[in-house]
């Protein structure tokens, strides 16, 4: 009995149920508070704006896990479906020009990888000037301009168009990365440079190809992000995602039980984070809160949850929080 | 001397005449040593004469800038960590090279994963586990379970766990970075009697780094005293002194002070 009750409470201290069982206090909340919290067209609405933080937390999740992380990501994501258009202009199948548009996205990605292991500059600034450049090459190909994307009924189901496709596409990247970080190697390289990178070292794991391959892995997950939404809304815009989508991505995989000190993480915690984040924005949505007070509200919950994460970690490594 | 035919055939590593410097500054000058299988040596030395630089050039971690290096009599280049391991060296170091939040099993594995599932590669925790388990078992390392975090272990367990993962992967020459440094006595006791038992199997050469004169006479069958980059004493324990050994630094720090 004892046990079974410390076993409830190890349950209960993982960062993923505390996000569980508060979401699911938030989603009755809203329910009792405005009956339509429930219903078929919500659900839809909340599935789509949840979908792409939370692929890109998947990303985001490996590189602070490894003591990096990536701010031009919702840049990429704005970029992607212009990059599809150019290869779409080019005469290149749809199929193709969604793989060129990744391709490209990767390669941002690479570029990112190698000069912050490589010139030694630390990835937070890396990625800010990422940002600004890859917004600079949106904004030039557009000409600020959106864009159409192709007719293809099928394809834009898939790709987004229909309802749940987004949040489906979403299940598929948590459910693989999360295999790649608790049943490959390439996680628990991730994990163990993140824990401590001259143990990492000295038993011989790649250190740069891990990094370097988390930042491929979270700009191409951004563009992915990105040519779905871009699908979903039926044209590219040259102002989608931006800080704001990296932002939620980032606060999605920390409200989650990511340390932003890095050595731990779970996908599946950026999965319940960014759920609970988009309960939140989508009630006081549907509650018909002020614009200005919404994002009071957004920040100091974002806070709340990150503190109580970060003390809930505290008290399961020491035992009392008191 | 450097070619093969006059070698001692129970030699397990020998370095000769290796020189190591960063940029301007020279942490090696020129040092040769040599271990049998079976036979312990242990390494004295003050702060920066060269002992970790040394440690890390036979793990593959630094390449020397001069020198060579043999092992069982072949002339070898240790280009990374990974070639050192392929020639059967392995290192505990100081900082024992664990990573606290992984558990004991994963430390263990770490770079030689044991993997299932084919072409998927997926970590095999399961086989991990069981084999971590009968590994500490087997050189009498006693823990409650290989799925603890290595974080909540005490110092002379860690120790114990990373001397267990050099040993498990086929170590034939073990090099301890300052094994018992930060140690209590009774968990001193522990390394020590582990290392005493390494010993006896008769097939492992063991290098040891270490401060505490009267220890290392104790376990090692031979002792090198390095300073400032070189070795200025070699003897058996047998018969040395840990007097004798304070003398030689004694000297040599008078000889410093008035130069």
């Amino acid at each position: 009995m004892k046990n079974m009750l410390g076993r409830a409470q190890a349950l209960l201290l993982r960062p993923e149920a505390s996000v569980v069982i508060v979401s699911a206090a938030l989603i009755l909340y809203f329910e009792l508070a405005n009956s339509n919290f429930i219903s078929h067209a919500n659900i839809e609405t909340l599935s789509q704006f949840v979908a792409a933080p939370v692929i890109i937390a998947s990303g985001e999740i490996m590189l602070l896990i490894c003591r990096e992380i990536d701010l031009s990501v919702g840049q990429v994501f704005a970029l992607a479906p212009f990059i599809m258009g150019i290869g779409l202009s080019a005469g290149l199948p749809a199929p193709l020009a969604i793989l060129l548009a990744l391709l490209v996205s990767a390669l941002i990605g690479l570029a990112i990888g190698l000069i912050t292991i490589g010139l030694s500059v630390p990835s937070f600034i890396t990625t800010l000037g990422m940002l600004f450049l890859v917004n600079g090459a949106t904004l030039t190909i557009s000409r600020g301009f959106p864009a159409n994307m192709p007719d293809d009924a099928t394809l834009t189901a898939v790709m987004g168009g229909w309802g749940y496709a987004e949040i489906l596409w979403a299940v598929a990247v948590v459910g693989i990365m999360h295999i790649v970080l608790r049943h490959l190697r390439w996680g628990l390289h991730t994990v163990a440079i993140g824990g401590n990178i001259v143990a990492a070292g000295e038993a011989g794991v790649a250190i740069n190809r891990i990094k370097v391959g988390n930042f491929v892995l979270t700009s191409t997950l951004g563009g992915f992000a990105g040519l779905l939404e871009a699908f979903r809304v039926g044209s590219a815009d040259p102002l989608a995602g931006g800080s704001n989508i990296m932002f939620l991505g980032v606060a999605s995989g920390v409200i989650g039980g990511t340390a932003i000190a890095g050595g731990e993480g779970t996908i599946v915690g950026g999965l319940v984070g960014g759920i609970m984040l988009g309960v939140l924005q989508d009630g006081f949505t549907l509650q018909g809160i002020n614009a200005f007070t919404f994002n009071i509200i957004i920040g100091a919950a974002i806070l709340l949850a990150m503190v109580a994460n970060i003390h809930l970690a505290r008290w399961r490594r020491g035992g009392n929080p008191a | 001397m450097s070619d093969g035919s006059s070698r001692d055939p129970t030699e397990a590593i020998r370095a000769e005449r290796i020189v190591k410097r960063f940029g301007s500054v020279t942490a090696l000058a020129g040092v040769s040593m040599q271990v049998r299988r079976g036979e312990t040596l242990g390494i004295l030395g003050d702060n920066g004469a060269g002992k970790s630089t040394l440690i890390k050039i036979l793990t593959g971690y630094h390449q020397p800038t001069e020198g060579q290096l043999f092992v069982d009599g072949k002339t070898v280049q240790l280009g990374s960590v990974d070639e050192a391991r392929g020639h059967g060296i392995e290192c505990v170091y100081q900082d024992l090279a664990l990573v606290n939040g992984l558990s004991i099993y994963h430390n263990m594995f770490l770079k030689r994963e044991l993997l299932w599932g084919g072409p998927l590669r997926l970590l095999d925790h399961r086989e991990m586990r069981r084999r971590a388990a009968d590994a500490l078992a087997e050189i009498g390392v006693n823990i409650p379970s290989v799925e603890m975090a290595v974080g909540a272990l005490s110092g002379g367990q860690r120790q114990a766990i990373a001397v267990a993962r050099a040993v498990y992967s086929n170590a034939r020459i073990l090099l301890l970075d300052e094994p018992l440094a930060a140690m209590g006595a009774r968990e001193a006791g522990q390394i020590i009697d582990l290392i005493e038992r390494l010993k006896q199997r008769g097939d492992i050469a063991i290098v040891m780094i270490a401060h505490n004169y009267a220890q290392t006479l104790e376990i090692c069958d031979r002792i090198m005293l390095m300073q400032h980059g070189e070795v200025t004493f070699e003897s058996a324990s047998a018969t040395t002194s840990p007097a004798e050994l304070l003398e030689i630094v004694r000297r040599e720090y008078r000889a410093a002070r008035v130069s």
